[in-house]
């Protein structure tokens, strides 16, 4: 198969993926025991009122409309009004957004740089002490509840030893980061460690470095489990191959033959891996920005569920289910690109 | 084996080598007993079947013995100082520069992301550090010229080459730091028949304009008597002949030598009945009692099934190991 | 039941590191339903009670070993009882997919064509979809409870059954025996009961124990998120929650002990799942 008939099939493939994603949301809301804008107004629930709310969300349409308007209002980035204040949904996303898209990407980072180290430092010394240690430490974080790590580690370094802020995304006492500013042209990210470079200001970059260190560690740790496996196992597989050990017969050093050769073949199953564990990740985001206060898309769901507001939970999870689907297809591709099977 | 005192003298001599693999299933003697020495200028040709230990031995002499392989005993002295005692840093700086090893299969030995140039700009800066990238090209490309491929080649990668090419390539990098010792392991057995004598014939120049030892590991007994000064015969892991290749040829003792003799077809002879040898190599983790190769002999006697036989010598610097010959026990 | 027991474990134990894990796993498991089991028994203080003249957020003592909560109650008890949600969340969630995933992944693979790949994509979606965030959106709609709480679980899991018995099956399914059955005039339910289904045993019980240790994180999970049980009964994720707003008060054994328990018992799960896996299908680590 060429690179050009995959793409287009993955691709292709996405479309109903996310259809059917959306069309599993969208029933969720409407077909499961308890209206939602019944379960919303609970004790104030009065005949008028829940017309009112019906008729001002358009849930008193009938469902295929509801259906198809619902569709076409993602494409333009309407995804209704919330239960609450009628603002919309879509906007309070966008605006959540980007603080969970940074937690995500050094989650990950931290994540698969933790499991190709320690992977590999476990494949060299295999079958020895060091070796099962770090298997435990793979099996134990995968046991360990995201939420108590993040718990633990905002009482141990966050409280106890002072080193890290916590409760917070930036300093009250700072502006957060501008992004950059030339004249009458505006842009920013929301990515704090971003726009404080945009802005060219270090001092606010390492501030928001520092709130961003304990939720990443936390969420990149109990992610690191599975990236210290698969590096593990494949750097096995790799060291035993005949270059290696050709390698090693011409007076190569370790570092040299580890790392230049064999660390090579490992890196493409960890891209994979990336885009696999990236639902996971959304998930484990979710309960740590709770955990944390972090203004993210997950702290806003969990906000949400409080006020029973079900337009916005629904408007969230679909959001959460394209954004898992974009990032799959992405590193779909890039593997695709990348591997030399498909591309020589 | 040659005498205690001229130990030192060899270039090489190995004493007792023994190596054992430990699989799930029990444990496998790979090599055992092993004992041999060379000298500079010499080729040692040692022949045996897939399973004889010819590879263990070879790997063994660089210490590069895979997991779960293990060297539970003996000797290696290269020019009188024990290898196997050497620290990790130690080994690791001897290997391509005062020994080195010449793998089976080109293809898999050479690094496929990695133009040839840079291996040996790699291997040349590894060992003497303060070479520059510039002057190693510069002496691969005379290596080049000793093994005879084009210079131009040096920018290519190693699937652009072809088999005999490549592995033209491997002996340059073999040879570059100038060692005292190159073992090749199967060098010829992936390429064609003609392209084996070639490679065959510029290993054995390069020994004469190097000064160097060489170690053939092959399993065709016919590629080393003519090619080398002495020729140890392996089985199961052990030493079963061990003389001067002329000696093998004129003088085959061992029921298994003689076998390796019948099945080399002869051009001159107007007719050849080509014999195989009976029966397949002896499952390492149960080797046979008694002399390990009785199951394939065509004269086993009943103390070849009980007692192992000895190596001992029958005449002038050569040896056997086989009950019908001196002592058994 | 004792002299059955210990044999079994002895073989176990015999088959190395897998063994070992299986064991382990077992016992960390049985030791903490055992331990719920007879709580009510054991328990030093009633666990839900909440006392008249309350020794408010005391560290750890002799008198209360894990020492007390914001709302005096002993954390220890607590702990010795707080594990019931849990346990019935998820062996309730791990029968529901059996229930469902089991048939649909064995019909689904085993008819094949269309019905296999319409299956198929939407469990495909469902899968790629962040398993927490589909059981929030579910559990909020369904509200509070143990067995909302297993539904939704269960229903983040099923593509998971689904996938699993569905390779199985494939590769099974082409095979020479099921060929010679099917000449011979079997009925196709037959084939299935008598020649795929105790094949697929061992995957699916794999896929149950890591199953069950999800849960159990799922569970803590939705619980930290609101989404729990009511507040009355004792339970690990619980006391976590109302742990975290504790925090800056550094009143760590709050959070600690309950938080221990929670990662014995999903670790006791994937111990067993880990060993069960690396029995049935050995790594080739040679």
């Amino acid at each position: 198969m060429t690179l050009r008939t995959y793409v287009i099939a993955r691709v292709l493939l996405t479309i109903p993926m996310i259809l059917i994603l959306f069309t599993m949301v969208f029933l969720l809301i409407r077909v499961l025991p308890g209206d939602p804008v019944l379960l919303h107004l609970e004790k104030h629930a009065t005949q008028a009122a829940i017309e009112q709310m019906r008729r001002q969300l358009g849930l008193d349409k009938p469902l295929w409309v509801q259906y198809f308007d619902y569709l076409f209002g993602l494409f333009r980035g309407d995804l209704g009004l919330s239960m609450q204040d009628y603002s919309s949904i879509g906007q309070q996303i966008f605006s959540a957004f980007p603080a969970t898209l940074e937690l995500a990407v050094f989650s990950m980072t931290i994540a698969a740089a933790l499991g190709i180290i320690l992977g590999t430092q476990a494949s060299k010394a295999y079958n020895k002490p060091q070796d099962h240690a770090i298997r435990i430490f793979g099996i134990v974080t995968y046991a360990l509840p995201v939420f108590f790590l993040g718990m633990i580690l905002q009482l141990t370094l966050g409280l106890g030893l002072h080193w890290f802020p916590v409760g917070q995304r930036f300093s009250p006492m700072v502006q957060t980061p501008l992004g950059l500013n030339v004249g009458s042209f505006h842009f920013s990210t929301g990515l704090y460690t971003i726009d404080s470079l945009l802005e060219g200001n270090i001092y606010k970059f390492i501030e928001s470095l520092r709130y961003l260190f304990l939720p990443s560690l936390t969420l990149g740790l109990v992610l690191s489990g599975v990236f210290v496996r698969l590096t593990r196992s494949n750097m096995l597989e790799t060291l035993r191959l005949d270059f290696v050990t050709a390698a090693r017969a011409r007076g190569l050093r370790e570092n040299k033959v580890t790392y230049g050769y064999a660390l090579r073949n490992a890196f493409l199953p960890v891209l994979t891996m990336v885009g696999l564990q990236f639902a996971a990740l959304l998930g484990g985001a979710i309960l740590t920005e709770t955990t944390f206060s972090w203004p993210g898309l997950g702290r806003y769901i969990v906000d949400r569920i409080y006020f029973r507001d079900y337009t916005a939970i629904q408007g969230a999870v679909i959001i959460f289910g394209i954004f898992v689907s974009i990032v799959s297809l992405a590193v779909d591709l890039l593997y695709a690109y990348l591997d030399p099977r498909i591309r020589l | 084996m040659s005498g205690e005192n001229k130990e030192n003298s060899h270039l090489l001599t190995v004493n007792n080598l023994t190596v054992e693999y430990w699989a799930r299933r029990g444990r496998i003697r790979a090599v055992e007993d092993v004992s041999f020495s060379l000298d500079k200028g010499e080729t040692l040709g040692i022949v045996g079947e897939s399973g004889s230990g010819k590879s263990t031995l070879g790997l063994s002499l660089i210490h590069l013995v895979p997991y779960p392989g293990r060297i539970v005993r003996g000797t290696i002295l290269l020019e009188g100082q024990d290898v196997l005692k050497f620290g990790r840093e130690k080994t690791r700086d001897l290997r391509g520069r005062r020994l080195s090893y010449v793998f089976q299969d080109p293809m898999m030995s050479l690094n496929p992301v990695e133009r040839i140039g840079s291996h040996f700009v790699e291997l040349i800066q590894t060992h003497e550090p303060k070479v520059t990238k510039a002057e190693a090209m510069i002496r691969a490309k005379k290596l080049f010229k000793d093994v005879g491929i084009q210079p131009e080649r040096i920018d290519d990668y190693p699937h652009q080459l072809s088999g005999g090419m490549r592995q033209r390539v491997m002996i340059a990098l073999a040879i570059a730091l100038n060692p005292s010792l190159v073992i090749a392991d199967e060098p010829t057995t992936a390429l064609d028949v003609i392209v084996q004598a070639k490679i065959l014939d510029l290993l054995n120049a390069l020994r004469d304009a190097y000064g160097m030892a060489l170690i053939l590991i092959t399993h065709d007994l016919s590629i080393v008597l003519e090619r080398s000064d002495r020729i140890m015969v392996m089985y199961a892991g052990h030493v079963v002949e061990y003389a001067q290749s002329a000696d093998v040829y004129r003088n085959p003792q061992h029921p298994y030598t003689q076998g390796l003799l019948k099945s080399i077809p002869n051009v001159e002879l107007d007719e050849q009945t080509l014999e195989a040898i009976a029966g397949s190599p002896p499952d390492m983790l149960n080797p046979p009692k008694g002399c390990r190769f009785w199951p394939r002999c065509y004269c086993p006697s009943e103390r070849c099934k009980k007692d192992e036989p000895r190596l001992v010598s029958t005449e002038q610097d050569h040896y056997v190991r086989c009950s019908k010959y001196g002592r058994g026990e | 039941m004792l002299s059955s027991i210990l044999p079994g474990l002895s073989t176990l134990v015999k088959r190395g590191l897998a063994g070992w894990l299986i064991v382990i796993g077992a016992i960390l498991v049985v030791a903490i339903v055992v331990m719920t089991a007879i709580s009510p028994w054991i328990v030093p203080y009633d666990p839900t009670e909440i006392p008249s003249s309350p020794s408010i957020l005391a560290s750890p003592s002799t008198q209360h070993f894990f020492g007390t909560n914001d709302l005096g109650q002993d954390i220890f008890s607590r702990v010795l009882s707080g594990g019931g949600i849990m346990l019935q969340i998820s062996i309730l969630s791990v029968i529901v997919c059996l229930a469902i995933g089991l048939p649909l992944g064995l019909f689904a693979s085993y008819a094949g064509g269309a019905v296999d790949r319409v299956v198929g994509l939407v469990m495909d979606s469902m899968y790629a979809f962040p398993g927490l965030v589909l059981a929030i959106a579910i559990a909020a709609m369904l509200g509070r409870g143990v067995v909302n709480m297993a539904l939704s679980i269960a229903v983040v899991y099923i593509p998971s059954y689904f996938r699993v018995i569905r390779s199985q099956v494939l590769s099974i399914k082409e095979v020479t025996y099921i060929e010679a059955a099917k000449a011979v005039g079997a009925k196709n339910h037959t084939i299935l009961t008598r020649y795929i289904l105790p094949n697929i045993v061992p995957s699916t019980v794999v896929v149950a124990t890591v199953n069950f240790a999800d849960a159990i994180l799922t569970a803590a999970g939705l619980t930290f998120i609101g989404l729990g049980v009511p507040v009355t009964i004792p339970d690990w994720g619980q006391d976590l929650t109302m742990g975290q707003r504790l925090l800056t008060s550094g009143a760590w054994w709050t959070i600690t002990f309950p938080g221990i328990m929670i990662i014995l018992l999903a670790l006791g799960f994937t111990l067993m799942g880990e060993g069960l896996s690396e029995l049935l299908n050995p790594r080739l680590e040679q």
